[in-house]
């Protein structure tokens, strides 16, 4: 039997979610401990969860890590170039409605190469969720610093500590115009997905950032150890404030041993959505 | 069926303005565009192509398309992309500045092979150069301006009226081949008016885009599986088949293929889909070149003064021709070997509105003479100006 006349055999016995997954693209990519994983399952589960066909969901990713997301959720889905992955999407959800379009992307491609893109496809309120898995760094090219390193924080092009200021990604989808706002970690697994299937209830502009571990290359460089460690700081800082009004002031500092790191659904309110 | 696309069949009467028409040549590659069942337009404001986006935006929202000004050329090029890849007929317009930012996603456009429309109105470069000013500076970056080996198309329009018809041909060309497809204009075409007839909506040209010949869940579908023309049949967000498309080297199913052999396999098929099929898709115009012995080689605005050249050299007797390039790329070269072949022609002239672009193509194939007749920017070769050429 030629590849083009395999026919899709229903497996007995399945997940609810194994269906939403590219089984034949597994084993992934990604390193052990790495968070990135967690984030596609919250997704899948979201949209099984969710009241509209998968048929109706879309997935767009840009580059590195993060980017790769898009090839794992069998959904369409679409790898676009670095930092494109909003605009790619807004031309998906402008010219059919009635999909459900959601951007899995990392810090860097969504915040540094396509910073202009976030805050515009935010100001528009275009109909999309946005999932920015944050690990702080540069994970697919080694480990390099980027617009979300905390200050101090190590990297292959920062080897005596970040430098600059980094963003506070809450504070800038909120104050762009995203409708829905929220900050979770790869621990919060059943508040992440309940967050993304609120997004994509939502109809209009919604920003989840979920921190993640990047062992290989941030956690090394930051004696942060093992994917486990980095979990454990999240259990032991994270101080979950749902609807926190003072965003401005929730910067993260995953160095600094002393500084808790809030996390919860902080926006919740609604616009005129763009084009729908 | 998206809204948008349900409208525009609802409403196909309203998107061809039917008749004869004293008309921009921005604004008839504009009604081009409509007429072809243009869905989705993003685009940022640049001269001298803003005239495109301005009619557009008058126009589209009436007849169930979308009109979006992005926040650059970049995420306009992905725009357009994206759009397509739900299933919309879609064209962004610019000139050289923007056209460079776009490169990086035309890139994508070819190696997704999601079909979308380029109109480029040339102005004067590099870099800001002359904006309100001619050129015809981006022949060789339509061709190769993005990293890397794949095919396209690029039509050049001489006239509002081929601003009109070869933006409806540009659409059907990017659905048939999976391919981005420029039009080159100039700035003198796109800020030309002249007579622009409309034929009626039954009498245009349309070409569908090849689907899958499954429904979906029944098989997998296979999105980059080629026919026999090299063009694979395609899917739409939202269709059901679950498709992925990534700008990695992938396979035939979508996903990524990092090696060497899938990645040889991909970028000729990508390169011949356009070169196998060269003689459909290549267009071109000749006057006189039977007995020719100096041909001039032509394209664009500085085509309609080359054909004035070439018609007062022949009634002073010199056997001079002329081929007008309508499509640049793919370049026309079979015909212009066979011109060589037929043993007649001694040389050949290349007026542009650059330093010799398109001229590299002709010497290519070549030993004979090509001479240059060049304007950098900002003005084109007159008539009397290839004329002494021609004399000379």
């Amino acid at each position: 039997m030629s590849v083009t006349e395999q026919t899709i055999q229903p497996a007995a016995n399945i997940h609810p979610i194994d269906n939403l997954l590219r089984a034949d693209r597994l084993p992934h990519i990604l390193c052990p401990g790495c968070g990135i994983g967690t984030v596609i399952h919250g997704y899948a589960h979201a949209i099984h969860a969710s009241d509209l066909s998968e048929d109706q969901h879309v997935c767009v990713s840009g580059i590195g890590c993060s980017g790769r997301a898009a090839g794992y959720v069998n959904v369409d889905s679409y790898h676009a170039t670095h930092g494109r992955a909003l605009p790619f999407a807004l031309g998906i959800a402008v010219h059919n409605p009635d999909l459900n379009v959601t951007v899995i992307s990392g810090d860097g491609d969504l915040t540094a190469i396509g910073g202009n893109h976030l805050i515009h496809a935010a100001r528009r309120n275009v109909n999309m969720n946005v999932i920015c898995i944050n690990n702080f760094n540069y994970g697919m090219t080694g480990g390099q610093v980027g617009p979300t390193t905390p200050i101090g924080a190590k990297g292959s092009t920062a080897p005596k500590g970040a430098v600059e200021h980094p963003f506070n990604l809450p504070y800038l989808a909120q104050a762009t115009g995203a409708i829905f706002v929220a900050r979770w970690t790869v621990l919060h697994v059943r508040e992440f997905q309940d967050a993304v299937l609120r997004c994509m209830n939502k109809v209009g502009f919604c920003f989840i950032e979920v921190l993640a571990p990047c062992p290989t290359s941030f956690g090394r460089a930051n004696k942060i150890g093992d994917g486990l460690h980095e979990m454990e700081i999240y259990r032991q800082r994270c101080r979950v404030e749902n609807g926190a009004t003072n965003i401005h002031e929730l910067d993260i500092d995953l160095i600094d041993e002393n500084k808790s790191i809030t996390v919860g659904n902080f926006v919740d309110v609604d616009r005129k959505p763009f084009l729908v | 069926m998206p809204d948008a696309a349900k409208k525009t069949k609802v409403k196909a009467e309203a998107r061809v303005r039917t008749g004869v028409h004293f008309m921009l040549g921005d604004h008839a590659c504009a009604e081009g565009a409509l007429a072809a069942g243009l869905d989705f337009f993003g685009g940022y404001p640049i001269t001298p192509s803003t005239e495109i986006a301005e009619h557009i935006a008058v126009r589209l929202p009436d007849v169930g398309g979308r009109f979006v000004q992005m926040e650059d050329e970049l995420a306009s090029m992905a725009a357009i992309i994206g759009a397509s890849a739900a299933g919309a007929r879609t064209l962004t317009a610019t000139s050289g500045p923007g056209f460079s930012l776009m490169m990086e996603n035309i890139g994508l456009a070819a190696m997704m092979e999601l079909p979308c429309v380029v109109a480029n109105v040339q102005r004067a470069s590099p870099s800001t150069g002359l904006p309100t000013m001619v050129g015809q500076s981006d022949i060789l970056q339509a061709r190769w301006g993005s990293h890397g080996d794949y095919g396209i198309i690029a039509y050049c329009p001489d006239s509002p009226q081929e601003c009109f018809d070869l933006t409806v041909r540009a659409f059907n060309a990017a659905d048939q081949y999976r391919v981005p497809v420029f039009i080159m204009m100039d700035e003198v075409v796109g800020h030309m008016t002249e007579r622009v007839v409309i034929p009626p909506a039954d009498e245009l040209p349309v070409f569908e885009r090849k689907g899958p010949k499954f429904p979906p869940g029944e098989q997998i579908f296979y999105s980059y599986a080629p026919d026999e023309d090299l063009v694979p049949p395609i899917a739409h967000a939202g269709d059901g088949y679950k498709v992925h498309m990534t700008g990695l080297t992938h396979d035939e199913r979508g996903y990524p293929a990092l090696n060497a052999v899938a990645h040889d396999k991909l970028v000729n098929r990508l390169v011949d889909k356009i070169r196998l099929n060269a003689a459909d898709i290549e267009m071109y115009e000749e006057i006189d070149t039977d007995d020719a012995d100096t041909v001039v080689v032509s394209f664009g605005c500085t085509a309609r003064s080359a054909i004035q050249a070439v018609k007062e050299a022949r009634q002073e007797g010199i056997k001079c021709g002329m081929i007008r390039l309508i499509t640049i790329w793919p370049f026309p070269e079979t015909r212009i070997r066979e011109l060589i072949e037929a043993g007649n022609v001694k040389r050949f002239i290349v007026p542009e509105v650059n330093l010799g672009q398109l001229r590299r193509e002709v010497e290519r194939l070549t030993h004979l003479p090509v001479l240059r007749l060049n304007h950098a920017g900002g003005a084109m070769p007159t008539p009397n100006e290839i004329l002494e050429l021609i004399r000379s």
